[in-house]
């Protein structure tokens, strides 16, 4: 019983590691305390606190355990920084479980505490950051035998949201079979004298009497299960309706099968009640009505899902996974834990998880997925890259900056969400009409039953039955419902697949009735730098030179301009010198020496100080001027050089983004703080007509106010800015675009923001606007007139003229047909093709 | 015979008028816990509760529970606020707004069947 032997024999433990990232530590006496508090337990061998990383770094036995660390933590009033996170657990019967889930959950590494409410079946896991993710724990649960759902916080996926959908379709479809399974013999027994279509040889006129009564018994006795299976929903949906005074689809089709069945069932028990000829029962109304609707509603709830398509290809785009570097290595952890701050690894070909700045390496990236931009975009460190787009060929190391909700593709598809579950003013409209609706069929139905009962041909009970239970069935809620948010979901998605992300549904409708639309020059028609783009030489000089001294001349200046022809030089490959003097005259230019030479760059006053003769380059300065240049001279050693000129260029595909919007019938303004002649040379080349020059910037809004008032009802002016700079002007206007916003998605000023920098994003904008309402106008045409010209045929009105009449299963039909139409109709807008896109 | 049903068919008329257009209802009041206006709202061919009365000036939460898979009842739109949220079947997805001003803000689904609105009082 010696203990040293004793403990020999055993193998010793192999101690555990671990990092606990800690809150605020108030000092050096706070994190000695708490060393001490870690020490004490027993089984921790080592412990000690980093002040200055916020961490306390523990060597400790397997046998102590997490949860009594983080007690021993918590306890000195200090917190550990951890991740949490909710999953949810399935099948759990007893209380023996969750003691068994939650010891499995917290022996897995990393896992500081794990605890599982029962009655929710939620279990709750504090783990450190980046240590543990999901699938671990997954695993963990799954080796005790149950199972685990995705970790609650996380927005339901779009794969989850496309189960749920094929479920109800399934759910649909079943019903829909059960109820044509007993509709086709409820209608042999209606239909008697169509027996010679299946059974030529057992036709008799002559079935006993009480045979076909029983027939129609069983009939009636099997639309029952069809009434309170396949169309439950009708009635659980009409009763809740009516519990809150309101009265819907659900309510006109549970009246108008309920209504058939209890009519033949009385009919059919007590037919000395009825007039004679009248106590006929048609239980098949109410089994292929049903079988009928609930056709339509499965496969209208299809066509839906494909609706929303694009904004479950934007959440696709996500990536799933993530290589961080963390104390020194590289891990691959789940997107979710990315935290600002952590540099992430990006090889070729693989996607960007977050949103950051790189720090290292560069690389082409593809962005299109985000802002419609087709071609790669060059990065390099400094520059910021979006997640969700793809890494060409090189690899590079990045910051994240946005995690989480907070990146540009969060904010994308929250506020594409959010504009898809907004209205646009024509729904609003659309939605008074469709409070009064239901009830006022119901009232039809009423009065069509009254004016057959007093005023119809005999049988005139049989007669009203029928056409009441017809209109209450033909007329389709829904279909005038649906028309426009169906239009707006399917519009608003092939928007933001472009990188143009529309707000509401009023911006939508607004900026399909837009009238004029006034673009800003500077960074919206112009990329808003300025650029090197002429040399003039004087005699005696060649243009490699003359760029040349200019630019090691403006070399030491901060002045944009001068920066201009800097980079101009660099671009055309010129070898730089640095001048050995250098002063700068504010308002003149300047003034240095550059490789011995006395080199004078600046406008026309300098030279006139300096005394320089200039007049041979008069003639070029003003045709420069005249293309809205700015011209600088360039004088070597008290001589005129020649000219430079910079000027703000284009971007390449604004004249054609303009014409497309001039064909599309848009008044074009532009809008600059430029002098006249600058403005005008610019609008020439991209064919703008009216110009509106010399604005100061406080009074943009202005000129945008004063062109609304010259607008007719209806009408609507735009304004196409940067988002900052022209935030007034594009508050002002009825529909404002802000241009080129790149990660800054969530600009409050704008009705519709660009991703991307091109006009061609303003065209497309526009051209989807029309299209999504012109096909909203479609459905709400199509939807209303159905109902304007179905309810009073259904109630008979062209019986007096032709003798028609609608069998109220034909009616069942229609009304299924024209809400699938509705959705299809929306669905049609994902194979739109905007002209701003397809024209070279 | 024929003035009864007439007369059954007028009345049910009025019923109808009366009953879906003309009736007030009455709303529900929310009471206040730690500053904060909660309510579960549950969605089940409609809003329960669908007139919610609230207090000006103090956040309110509203909880919905969708426990149908009707696909009718999928979303909530508050169109004046501009917000608007998925309703994944048996989860309870929260919306909450401080409302400033006394009004009605109401809410709907995505077609604009089902109906309720929050009443800001004073």
């Amino acid at each position: 019983m010696d203990p040293i032997i004793h403990k020999s024999d055993r193998q010793p433990p192999i101690p555990l590691e671990v990092r606990l990232p800690l809150g605020k530590l108030s000092g050096v006496a706070q994190a000695r305390r708490l060393q001490e508090a870690l020490s004490r337990l027993e089984g921790v061998r080592q412990a000690h606190v980093n002040l200055a990383q916020n961490e306390a770094h523990v060597i400790y036995e397997p046998s102590v355990g997490t949860a009594a660390l983080l007690e021993a933590i918590s306890r000195t009033g200090i917190e550990v920084g951890s991740a949490e996170l909710r999953a949810h657990i399935a099948g759990m019967h007893c209380a023996s479980c969750v003691d068994r889930i939650e010891k499995t959950l917290q022996a897995v590494p990393g896992v500081l505490q794990a605890s599982i409410n029962p009655t929710t079946e939620i279990a709750q896991v504090k783990y450190l950051p980046g240590s543990v993710d999901f699938a671990t724990l997954k695993a963990a649960v799954e080796s005790t035998g149950y199972q685990t759902a995705h970790p609650l916080e996380q927005p339901a996926s779009p794969d989850q949201e496309i189960a749920a959908h094929q479920k109800e379709y399934r759910t649909l479809m079943a019903k829909f079979w059960f109820a044509t399974a007993v509709s086709i013999p409820t209608i042999l027994v209606a239909y008697p004298n169509l027996s010679w279509l299946y059974a030529p040889y057992l036709v008799s006129p002559e079935v006993p009497e009480a045979v076909v009564r029983w027939l129609w018994i069983i009939s009636g006795l099997l639309a029952l299960p069809v009434m309170f299976y396949s169309g439950r929903q009708f009635f659980s949906g009409a009763w809740s309706a009516l519990r809150h005074h309101a009265a819907d689809m659900n309510t006109l089709i549970a009246l108008g099968t309920g209504a058939a069945w209890i009519y033949s069932t009385v009919a059919l028990i007590f037919p000395r009640l009825f007039p004679q000829g009248t106590a006929e029962p048609f239980y098949d109304v109410t089994a292929v009505v049903t079988a009928l609707v609930v056709l339509g509603q499965a496969l209208e709830g299809r066509a839906k899902g494909q609706t929303s398509q694009a904004i479950r290809k934007l959440i696709g785009l996500q990536a799933k996974t993530a290589r961080v570097l963390r104390q020194g290595r590289e891990m691959e952890i789940p997107v979710e834990e990315v935290e600002v701050g952590d540099v992430v690894v990006v090889r070729p070909g693989e996607k960007i998880p977050v949103d950051g700045v790189i720090v290292e390496g560069q690389s082409a990236l593809d962005e299109s997925m985000v802002t419609g931009e087709s071609l790669p975009v060059d990065k390099k460190p400094g520059d910021e890259v979006i997640g969700a787009t793809v890494n060409t060929t090189g690899s590079f190391k990045f910051r994240a900056t946005k995690v989480g909700k907070d990146t540009a593709l969060a904010q994308i598809v929250k506020m594409v969400q959010d504009a898809m579950g907004s209205k646009a003013p024509i729904a609003r409209l659309v939605d008074v009409v469709s409070s009064y609706f239901v009830p006022a069929v119901m009232i039809l139905s009423i009065l069509t039953f009254l004016v057959w009962f007093n005023f119809g041909p005999s049988p005139a009970l049989a007669f009203a039955m029928v056409t009441a239970v017809t209109v209450l069935i033909i007329a389709c809620p829904c279909a005038v419902g649906m028309a426009v948010p169906m239009s707006l979901v399917a519009g608003l998605g092939k928007a933001a697949e472009h990188g143009v992300l529309i707000r509401n549904g009023q911006a939508l409708q607004y900026a399909a009735q837009l009238k004029t639309i006034v673009l800003d020059k500077t960074g919206t028609i112009t990329k808003g730098k300025p650029e090197l783009t002429d040399a003039v030489t004087a005699p005696g000089f060649d243009e490699p030179t003359l760029v040349h001294l200019a630019a090691s001349a403006d070399r030491p200046s901060e002045h944009p301009l001068a920066q201009a022809i800097v980079k101009g030089a660099q671009a055309r490959g010129l070898e730089l010198a640095e001048p050995s003097a250098f002063n700068a005259i504010p308002g003149h230019g300047v003034e240095t020496v550059v490789e011995g030479k006395r080199v004078l760059v600046g406008n026309r006053k300098l030279m006139l100080r300096e005394g320089i003769e200039t007049l041979a380059l008069q003639g070029a300065v003003e045709r420069l001027q005249g293309e809205g240049k700015t011209a600088m001279y360039v004088a070597v050693d008290g001589q005129a050089a020649g000219v430079v000129a910079v000027a703000d260029t284009l971007k390449e595909d604004s004249a054609q983004a303009i014409r497309v919007m001039k064909e599309m019938g848009l008044e074009v303004v532009m809008l600059t703080g430029d002098n006249e002649r600058t403005a005008r040379a610019i609008a020439k080349q991209v064919g703008i007509d009216r110009v509106l020059a010399e604005v100061l910037p406080e009074d943009k809004a202005n000129q945008v106010h004063a062109l609304k008032a010259q607008m007719k009802k209806g009408q609507k002016v735009g304004m196409v800015g940067d988002g900052i700079n022209d935030a007034p002007a594009l508050v002002e206007a009825d529909v404002g675009f802000a241009i080129g916003t790149g990660t800054d998605v969530a600009i409050e000023a704008a009705d519709i923001t660009l991703m991307s920098g091109s006009l061609k994003g303003v065209a497309f904008a526009i051209e989807i606007s029309q299209a999504t309402m012109r096909n909203a106008k479609q459905s709400l045409f199509g939807a209303f007139i159905y109902n304007v010209l179905g309810i009073p045929v259904a109630a008979g009105v062209l019986f007096p003229f032709f003798g028609i009449l609608l069998s109220p299963i034909l009616a069942g039909a229609a009304m299924a047909i024209s809400s699938v139409t509705v959705v299809t109709n929306a669905n049609r807008l994902r194979l739109f093709r905007a002209r701003s896109f397809t024209q070279a | 015979m024929l003035i009864l049903v007439n007369l059954i068919g007028l009345a049910l008329i009025a019923w109808i008028v009366w009953y879906f257009w003309i009736y007030k209802k009455e709303g529900v009041a929310v009471t206040e816990v730690a500053g904060v206006q909660e309510i579960n709202v549950v969605v089940k061919g409609g809003y329960d509760p669908d007139v919610i009365v609230v207090k000006r000036g103090k956040p309110v939460r509203l909880h919905f529970t969708r426990q149908e898979s009707a696909l009718c009842s999928e979303m909530v739109v508050f169109d004046k606020l501009g917000q608007s949220v998925k309703l994944p079947e048996g989860e309870s997805v929260t919306v909450e707004f401080t409302p400033q001003q006394t009004g009605e803000i109401p809410f709907q689904c995505q077609m604009g069947m089902l109906r309720g609105k929050v009443v800001v009082t004073s």
